[in-house]
């Protein structure tokens, strides 16, 4: 190494002054339409003869089973746009521009990445696939938290975010942004749907108590459950928040049947409700008489992976899903033998959301003749479609989430196999788990409502 | 000059070298080659590396010099974070008062912590920072929702008050600026294939970088950076001759403290949102890895492993297994197959195995980390044989430098 002596505070200083002078020059440069193509007027403009979309979902912890099952839906998405496979719903889905050539004739490239069901991961991913690999979408995820923070990033870089799983009120609520879509449905349809027919099965005149998952999931649920089981007659008597880290929930249990609630409501997602289910069981909940009426138990959001893992507890317990593999009509039938055909097993709601938002996107670069975001969110504001599952959908401008029919569903009482658990009990019209864009429940703390704002294309 | 010997000005100087021509070392493959998988050099990585490169010479402070493990920093990493947002959110999008806000408040969260928890030495200590952070993780997480936005966390809304700044357009996004600048604007260089991109954020986080490693190398080679070496070589000892070790480690616990209020205070001017996952026992745990990876105790060994550690986590965890399968396109099907079976578990989702891996290597053969491994290197190819003081590490954590 060379002498550093003769490095002396006067030519440090005469040095200094001139990086100084250039970097005063610099912040000329340095534009946000650098990051644009300038031609295209959007941010991460295919180049070449490629579409680049980013799936950022959990592959590592808890919902890392949920994330394996958008990636799988998510692969054969890709292979449906490019024209390779069955063409899955494709043939089924009620707009036909979509030609099976990639999008706008750009074959579909993906990139993936892992959220950790952390936002900072998921942020961190998500901004490595559009500085990085030039993704123009962003989609995945199941969990509403990681929603809510990508979509804002999205929103930030001027990039489209196709929601995946996520149900909390907030991300098309209080956190809707102008470039994130929501396919799935949400706490406030969860309540709505599920009041009714408990109602109609056990009665108007029912003391609830619920234990909520203690974050924001937990909260909007739990709200919306009350609110609307509420308005029919029932009483909550308690409801107790319990950490998400939770693992045995006896502790919880216990309380219960000293409240003189009849119904426990289990606002739970994931290894949290199988393990609640499991312990409340154990307590022998289920054959104990409150009131005079039997005890019964209530799951609010179901999927299949849960039901999986809560076996036989499930048996005979009520929830709502956004989508189940046993549907009949032609989409679901489509892509449950797509699906089944490639990886030996039916897709889970996640794996249908995930597939279908990609779809949706796809369709509406078609329809908007540009990957630019403000076209693509012009073309699916107010869009209807159908012949995706859900039947006649509808995603609202106002907030960007779609409206469609309701499932609830029942735990099996005598499965056929591991993945036949679930029955459906009740399609419940769209018509009654629609609600105002300026609904209570979707404003923010103070009780604003939160406009959608206007789409950014990043340039 | 600037109060270093010319040894340690060559260390700063090469530093500052690095970090200003990151953009080009960090970027060596051309955009449209395979290997472009392996470039690092797009500024949200970027400037990752140089905030927990601030994390990690914080944390050296402590645990390379009195030998303290703290568990628990990633708390005033999150400390930090939420009180940069709040001054987004209240006052001004300038990172500014942002980040001094975040440097106080994490300094006076971790004198708290440090007044109770340097109380006890060796584990005990440990285990009390460690449930500290893990009390603050779960307040954040729940209990504090009205402050800290729980899981959701925040990010600057257009409704904000924000006091300094006129009102926003309708459509204008809040974003994080330094007198006009903003953080996520970049000038892109185009060289035939290549292509490196200059961020505004990262050269204002790589400028601070090189201002705290300034501070550390001072703070090593100060008196009080030798009482700290003190303490960790016998601290009774120190207590008989009748100095008493505890202010100085406070010291150094509230001044490591500060660095990770830095770190977190510049995390949130780069990416406008502050959670409460960030602030997780295993956040803790990883700048812990950090340091050890790369040399405790040794002035540039942190900021390596904080490379390491997030190029790991960003590079080669986005190896997925469709990648893996256009790499090896030219075997025969079964090798392909083979090698990718052989390789996959290592890549995408498994990156944690491989980081774990190395660090078992570098704990097991390379005690002293990778600066170490760079020393021992450096002795290979060196004519003159290297003595103690002139080796870039120790052959021990505790002799380093």
């Amino acid at each position: 190494m060379s002498n550093f002596k003769d490095f002396t505070r006067r030519r440090v200083i005469k040095s200094g002054a001139a990086a100084a002078a250039a970097a005063s020059a610099t912040p000329y440069f340095f534009t946000n339409a650098a990051l644009a193509d300038a031609h295209a007027g959007y941010r991460n403009a295919p180049q070449g003869d490629t579409v680049t979309l980013g799936f950022n979902v959990p592959q590592s912890g808890p919902y890392a089973d949920e994330g394996a099952d958008e990636l799988r839906a998510y692969e054969l998405a890709v292979e449906h746009l490019n024209g390779e496979g069955d063409a899955g719903m494709m043939p089924t889905f009620s707009s036909k521009a979509l030609k099976g050539n990639g999008i706008l004739g750009k074959k579909v490239v993906y990139v993936t990445g892992d959220t950790q069901t952390k936002s900072d991961a998921a942020r961190a991913s998500a901004r490595s696939m559009i500085e990085k690999d030039g993704a123009v979408m962003i989609t995945g995820g199941s969990s509403s938290g990681v929603a809510v923070a990508v979509q804002a990033l999205c929103q930030e870089a001027g990039i489209i975010f196709m929601a995946g799983l996520t149900h909390s009120n907030d991300t098309t609520g209080k956190d809707k942004k102008a470039n994130g879509f929501r396919h799935f449905f949400n706490s406030y349809m969860s309540g709505a749907a599920l009041a009714p027919v408990l109602a109609k099965n056990y009665g108007n005149d029912r003391k609830a108590y619920h234990l909520t998952a203690d974050y924001n999931w937990g909260y909007t649920t739990e709200q919306a459950v009350k609110e609307s089981t509420e308005a029919l007659g029932w009483e909550t008597v308690a409801a107790v928040k319990t950490p998400l880290t939770q693992t045995d929930f006896s502790a919880y249990i216990a309380p219960v049947l000293q409240s003189g609630a009849d119904t426990l409501v289990l606002n739970h997602y994931g290894g949290n409700m199988v393990n609640s289910l499991t312990n409340a069981v154990q307590f022998g909940l289920r054959d104990k008489q409150v009131n005079g009426k039997d005890f019964q138990i209530v799951v609010p959001l179901y999927s299949r992976l849960m039901a999986k893992g809560a076996g036989a507890n499930v048996k005979g317990i009520f929830g709502s899903t956004n989508w189940h593999w046993s549907l009949t009509d032609e989409g679901s039938k489509a892509f449950v033998k797509s699906f089944g055909t490639k990886y030996g097993f039916p897709p889970s709601q996640a794996a249908h959301t995930c597939y279908v938002q990609t779809l949706l996107y796809a369709d509406a670069c078609e329809r908007a003749g540009t990957f630019n975001p403000c076209g693509v969110v012009e073309a699916l504001e107010g869009f209807e479609f159908d012949g995706l599952g859900n039947g006649k959908t509808l995603y609202r401008a106002e907030d960007h989430q779609c409206f469609k029919d309701v499932l609830v569903v029942k735990g099996k009482e005598n499965p056929d196999s591991d993945f036949d658990l679930l029955e459906v009990v009740e399609v419940t019209p769209v018509d009654q788990v629609t609600y105002a864009p300026d609904h209570p429940q979707m404003r923010d703390g103070d009780g604003n409502v939160v406009p959608v704002g206007t789409c950014n294309p990043g340039a | 000059m600037l109060g270093l010997n010319a040894r340690d000005l060559q260390i700063l100087l090469l530093v500052a070298i690095l970090t200003m021509f990151a953009p080009f070392f960090l970027n060596p493959f051309p955009v449209d080659s395979s290997l472009a998988q392996f470039n690092a050099g797009y500024p949200d990585l970027m400037q990752r590396f140089v905030i927990f490169g601030i994390f990690a010479i914080g944390f050296n402070i402590l645990f390379g010099l009195t030998g303290y493990l703290s568990f628990g920093h990633a708390a005033f990493l999150g400390a930090g974070s939420y009180a940069a947002i709040w001054m987004m959110k209240l006052l001004t999008m300038n990172i500014i008062p942002a980040i001094t806000l975040s440097i106080i408040v994490a300094g006076l969260f971790s004198l708290a912590v440090g007044y109770i928890s340097l109380r006890r030495s060796g584990i005990y200590f440990s285990i009390l920072t460690l449930a500290f952070a893990q009390m603050s993780y779960s307040l954040a997480y729940s209990v504090l929702t009205p402050i800290t936005g729980g899981e959701t966390g925040l990010q600057p809304k257009s409704n904000d008050p924000r006091i300094l700044d006129g009102a926003l357009e309708p459509g204008e996004q809040a974003r994080a600026s330094l007198f006009g600048m903003e953080m996520s604007s970049s000038y892109e260089l185009v060289v035939s294939g290549w292509v490196f991109t200059f961020n505004v954020g990262y050269y204002v986080a790589a400028f601070l970088m090189l201002v705290s490693f300034y501070a550390s190398i001072r703070i090593f080679r100060s008196p009080f950076g030798l009482m700290l070496r003190a303490v960790k070589s016998n601290q009774n000892r120190l207590g008989y001759t009748g100095v008493s070790a505890r202010p100085y480690n406070l010291a150094a616990f509230v001044i490591s403290g500060m660095y990770a209020g830095l770190a977190g205070g510049l995390m949130v001017a780069m990416d406008t949102q502050a959670g409460a996952e960030r602030m997780f026992w295993t956040a803790s745990g990883e700048v812990v890895l950090m340091t050890i990876l790369g040399g405790a105790g040794t002035l540039i060994g942190p900021v390596l492993g904080a490379g390491m550690i997030k190029y790991m986590e960003n590079i080669i965890s986005k190896i997925n297994q469709s990648v893996l399968e256009s790499w090896f396109a030219w075997a025969p099907d079964f090798l392909q197959d083979f090698i990718v079976a052989v390789i996959y578990p290592f890549v995408g989702k498994g990156w944690h195995l491989t980081l774990g891996l190395m660090f078992m290597l570098v704990v097991i053969f390379l005690p002293g980390g990778l600066m170490q491994g760079i020393g021992k290197i450096g002795a290979l190819f060196s004519r003159k044989k290297p003595n103690d003081r002139d080796s870039v590490a120790g052959s021990t954590p505790a002799a380093a430098e």
